[in-house]
């Protein structure tokens, strides 16, 4: 049962100093440890958008994370508060941070106001996986749509995020794009500020 | 070509494709997390994160393998020299040193002077039970296996849990003589 145990805590985290966010680890480790994470999230539901969905979370929760890490770290404890702002911030700080590069593009959707797209050609958590035929469209880039919408609506943009696979002419492998939608009073919002 | 010998950890480390440890941490935070959530247990979380380990050490194995260059180690001292060494170098970046072993030179400790995967962390009161790093065990347990070695792998001291660092036992439980599973001509 949780709620076990009797020893208690005695250096806390909040006194110590927070790393510069320079260390690495090898990009096999991750990878083992995501590709544990995706197999025992397999086994924890019996269909794709139920597995999609339990990726996004854990993707969710480490966002949340990285915004309040970044933004103390980098920016001196302030946050974009305009939509362009905070999808730079994503396309550009958070990626360069978190894999090492700015995202391949940014763009605005073309049919839609509330819809933009972040694509990237290789995304780091797809870099060893190969989607069985069996499970469709299935992508695993859900893990970082999830980071994608934990940064946003933790900065006070909530957004529906989803990862899709884009086939790309005269490339092998689909490039994973980042839908993401807006919710209605972020857009509303937007226009009142002008 | 590959070097003929055996490559140092750094030498390895310096040389594979490294990602942010952040991204790495936040990760295993959130998986972890998840575990809580679903499992509820801590012992069954326990458990859970010791069988990932696992299916990642029996694969880890090859990898470490290729490309280390390390040859058979002619006695389990050495084996747990060079996952201090070597092993724990190559993938996580951090350095352990080895020590405590007993007479008989079958039961050590490995001690981490850093642990990527702890950042950030601290042990709420109802997660006191929690053995944080039970994947790493893991993964030693089923690396060695792979290499023909039984191990019980266990946590001597945690940070988490207010130690002045993190101390894995590795005893050696018993040595499999290695079987061919196929026959000559087959």
């Amino acid at each position: 049962m949780i709620g076990v145990g009797k020893i208690k805590q005695y250096s806390n985290v909040l006194d110590r100093p927070l790393s510069k966010g320079k260390q690495e680890v090898s990009l096999s480790a991750f990878a083992f440890l995501f590709s544990e994470l995706v197999q025992y999230n397999q086994t924890q539901v019996d269909n794709i958008a139920e597995l999609e969905r339990r990726l996004e979370d854990a993707g969710y929760a480490v966002g949340a994370r990285v915004l309040e890490l970044f933004c103390h770290r980098e920016k001196g404890n302030r946050r974009e508060t305009r939509l362009l702002g905070i999808l730079s911030f994503v396309h550009s700080t958070i990626w360069k941070v978190l894999f090492g590069k700015v995202a391949d593009s940014l763009e605005k959707g073309t049919e839609h106001e509330d819809e933009y797209m972040i694509s990237e050609k290789e995304l780091l958590v797809n870099r060893f996986i190969s989607i069985p035929k069996d499970m469709g469209a299935f992508n695993c880039g859900a893990f970082v749509a999830g980071i994608v919408r934990g940064v946003l609506d933790n900065a006070g943009f909530p957004a529906v995020v989803t990862a899709h696979f884009v086939p790309v002419e005269g490339q092998q492998r689909p490039r994973t794009t980042i839908l993401i939608k807006f919710a209605e009073e972020v857009l509303a919002r937007e226009a009142r500020l002008g | 070509m590959p070097p003929a010998g055996p490559r140092s950890g750094d030498a390895i480390f310096a040389s594979v494709e490294r990602v942010n440890a952040e991204l790495f941490t936040l990760t295993y935070g959130a998986t972890v997390r998840q575990l809580l959530t679903d499992l509820e247990e801590v012992e069954e979380v326990n458990k859970q994160l010791d069988q990932m380990g696992y299916n990642i050490g029996i694969r880890l194995i090859d990898e470490f393998l290729a490309k280390s260059n390390i040859s058979r180690c002619v006695d389990f001292k050495e084996t747990a020299d060079v996952i201090a060494k070597v092993g724990l170098k190559m993938f996580l970046g951090v350095n352990a040193t080895v020590t405590n072993w007993d007479a008989e030179g079958t039961c050590c400790s490995i001690v981490l002077e850093d642990n990527p995967l702890v950042d950030f962390v601290e042990l709420p009161d109802t997660c006191q039970g929690l053995h944080y790093c039970n994947i790493l065990s893991g993964v030693i347990r089923g690396a060695l296996e792979m290499v023909s070695m039984k191990t019980e792998v266990t946590w001597l001291r945690d940070m988490l849990r207010g130690d002045d660092s993190f101390e894995l036992q590795v005893k050696l439980l018993k040595q499999v003589p290695e079987e061919y599973p196929y026959k000559d001509d087959e």
